[in-house]
């Protein structure tokens, strides 16, 4: 097996809006290798949301993909007819979104949910898929599953609706898992249970997994690598040790030193945290030249007028003018 | 150097409250189902001296933010008091003290988009505090202080002409803020002021949080789930599990050798921005059904070291000095503290 299983190239996602057209994504080029966890990061407005959408098929009109491919295991599916991406998407995409009650429909038990996801993609019989559902909900950890079976989403607590969400997301087998946001509705304790059972996921069945999460400490735990949104673009992408500690990128350095911490062995109150003035730009009003530029610490004459594209630095790319045709 | 007889700015004293989240009447009669009361806050005891953060964490329901709002007075106890400044704000007989006290006291709410009237302007949103008080005596002084309160949490003058859905979420706080001090309080509760923000904009807020603290001497609760926040800001930490508080000490301390079995089990499941790639380790179970808590210590059935006196009998708030810790496993040195 060799090759991305998935791999976007170029991707933009504009909004028609009678003022002219919006650029929500603006030439996203990244790939997850088969059993990686890539970690999508970005404050809210940077575009990691709708790529995730995008490449799942379920941008909301006007919202339109304008450019770029998207590419599975070597197919394109991003000029797919509606009813053949919705094959895929249960099948071979699997998806959680942050809250789990939008995912699960109320009116049905969990198992008849499962088992008629599974019916629609497996070739099981009946009572194969109930075993194979009662499989499922072991493994994300559902105490006693026999008899959670015939529960109704709300008879689950907020963690254990979100292991069912996975359950499904994971019921096709699907060779892609898009989570977004997918512990941002958790407390930290079941945070961590979510986490572990993702990662094991990729690792035991070799799925690849686009983690999108504003989180740094999620993403420092679960990813292998790293891509950093701002403004729509990806502003570096790495392994997770090098953009984490080794930040190239000067958004990427300063987004890091926002981040508080819990000082172990004595804290150190009243650090002041480094922070990055002013605030992420309206989709209206994305600045010329590099996106970050009138909020850059470190910005040279050229980064309003051109923009700057990604440059090998290290283990990591990054789009920065920085780096650009040094030595 | 504050002394031991100083008196504390805000003292809580077994606080309690109930919420009767019973059926309507008529299901009651027909099923014949019982009253059925939430013990949201229960026997809470802590006081907060004057300048410092006290910070109460702990997660979704365990009622941090119940503690907030009966110390604003947006509900009633139903058990304990509440004394500010050795006043006591639950007494009928001194309510006209306690009116007096209130207005030293202000609170800000974690959601910017609810918490600020859309249809005025943002020089009236901070000027609300200042007419209610009677704090200017003509409309240049109140006008000249809106000014000074904008600039004191960075927006510019003319910011006072826009309305709310003008700013962004981070600029929003800002404005909370600015109408919050515009009453000169003393003292602020912050309900988890910065979770509804991205994390440079909550740097830039927990930064002007500190500034506005030394400059004007406040004091602040401040409410967070955030552990990493809660480092960052506290001086000293309460930590809450089903409505009561299970450990209290200084924010060093507390982070460096927690004692209570939810504590360490709290901060062991606080991702770590330096250790890539290391499992947390998984919190076994989840908070309990607070309509049906368990007896004894609340954290038996998930605690690793409960025995079965934790079953059967709920242990008080003790220690000496600074550190208190509601454990049986501490208290009968079953529990060893941590290196």
């Amino acid at each position: 097996m060799s090759g991305p299983l998935l791999e976007v190239r170029g991707l933009r996602v504009e909004f028609p809006t009678r003022r002219g057209r919006l650029v929500a994504v603006d030439g996203v080029s990244f790939s997850i290798a088969p059993g990686e966890v890539l970690g999508v990061v970005g404050e809210s407005g940077a575009g990691k949301s709708l790529t995730g959408m995008a490449i799942i098929g379920l941008l909301e009109p006007p919202g339109r993909i304008a450019a770029g491919e998207i590419l599975l295991e070597g197919e394109r599916i991003d000029r797919l007819p509606p009813e053949r991406m919705r094959r895929i998407r249960g099948r071979r995409i699997g998806a959680i979104f942050q809250d789990p009650l939008t995912s699960l429909n109320p009116l049905y038990t969990i198992g008849e949910q499962l088992v008629e996801t599974i019916l629609t993609h497996l070739g099981l019989g009946r009572e194969g898929a109930r075993r194979r559902a009662l499989e499922l909900l072991a493994e994300v950890g559902i105490p006693a599953p026999e008899s959670r079976f015939s529960h109704y989403p709300h008879q689950f607590s907020g963690g254990m609706r979100q292991r069912v969400v996975i359950a499904l997301a994971l019921a096709a087998e699907p060779r892609l898992v898009i989570a977004d946001e997918p512990t941002t509705a958790l407390d930290v304790s079941i945070q961590a249970q979510i986490v572990a059972l993702l990662k094991r996921l990729a690792r035991e069945h070799g799925t690849a997994v686009m983690l999108i999460t504003h989180d740094m400490g999620v993403i420092a735990e679960t990813a292998d690598r790293v891509a950093v949104m701002y403004a729509g673009r990806i502003a570096e992408i790495g392994p997770v040790g090098e953009v984490i500690h080794a930040a190239r990128h000067p958004y990427t350095a300063g987004l890091m030193g926002s981040i508080p911490r819990v000082a172990s062995g004595g804290a150190q109150r009243r650090g002041r945290l480094a922070q990055i003035e002013g605030s992420m730009p309206r989709l209206a009003a994305i600045p010329g030249g590099c996106a970050f530029h009138p909020r850059c610490p470190r910005r040279l004459a050229r980064c309003s007028l051109e923009r700057p594209s990604q440059v090998p630095v290290a283990a990591n790319q990054v789009a920065c003018w920085l780096y650009a045709e040094r030595g | 150097m504050p002394s031991a007889v100083e008196q504390p700015l805000l003292r809580l004293r077994g606080l309690g409250r109930d919420f009767d989240v019973s059926r309507p009447w008529l299901n009651r009669m027909l099923e014949r189902a019982p009253r059925q009361l939430l013990r949201a806050v229960d026997e809470v005891s802590f006081e907060v001296r004057r300048g410092e953060t006290l910070a109460l964490v702990g997660e979704s329901g365990c009622g941090k933010s119940t503690v907030a709002r009966l110390i604003v007075g947006l509900y009633a106890p139903s058990r304990g008091a509440v004394e500010f400044d050795g006043i006591e704000l639950t007494d009928p007989g001194r309510a006209a003290e306690a009116r007096a006290a209130r207005r030293r006291m202000q609170m800000i709410f974690q959601d910017p988009y609810a918490s600020l009237d859309p249809r005025w302007r943002v020089r009236d949103i901070v000027a609300e505090p200042i007419r209610v008080l009677g704090l200017a005596r003509t409309r240049a002084a109140e006008r000249s202080r809106v000014r000074e309160l904008l600039a004191q949490v960075g927006l510019a003058a003319e910011d006072g002409d826009k309305f709310p859905h003008e700013f962004s979420g981070g600029q929003r706080q800002r404005i909370s803020i600015a109408r919050a001090l515009s009453g000169n309080p003393e003292f602020l509760v912050c309900d988890e002021p910065t979770s509804a923000l991205d994390v440079s904009v909550q740097a830039q807020i927990l930064n002007l949080m500190s500034e506005l603290q030394s400059r004007l001497g406040l004091t602040y609760l401040f409410i967070s789930h955030n552990l990493a926040v809660v480092s960052h800001v506290a001086d000293r930490v309460g930590v809450m599990y089903l409505g009561r508080l299970v450990e209290l000490a200084e924010a060093a301390e507390l982070f460096a050798r927690p004692r209570h079995p939810y504590t360490r089990m709290l901060l062991d499941a606080v991702p770590r921005l330096e250790a890539i790639g290391a499992r947390r380790t998984p919190v076994a179970g989840e908070v309990p059904d607070p309509l049906a808590p368990p007896t004894g210590c609340a954290f038996h059935p998930r605690c690793p070291h409960a025995n079965a006196r934790c079953a059967a009998e709920r242990p008080a708030l003790e220690g000496t000095g600074a550190r208190r810790i509601a454990c049986h496993a501490v208290s009968e040195g079953r529990l060893a503290p941590s290196a």
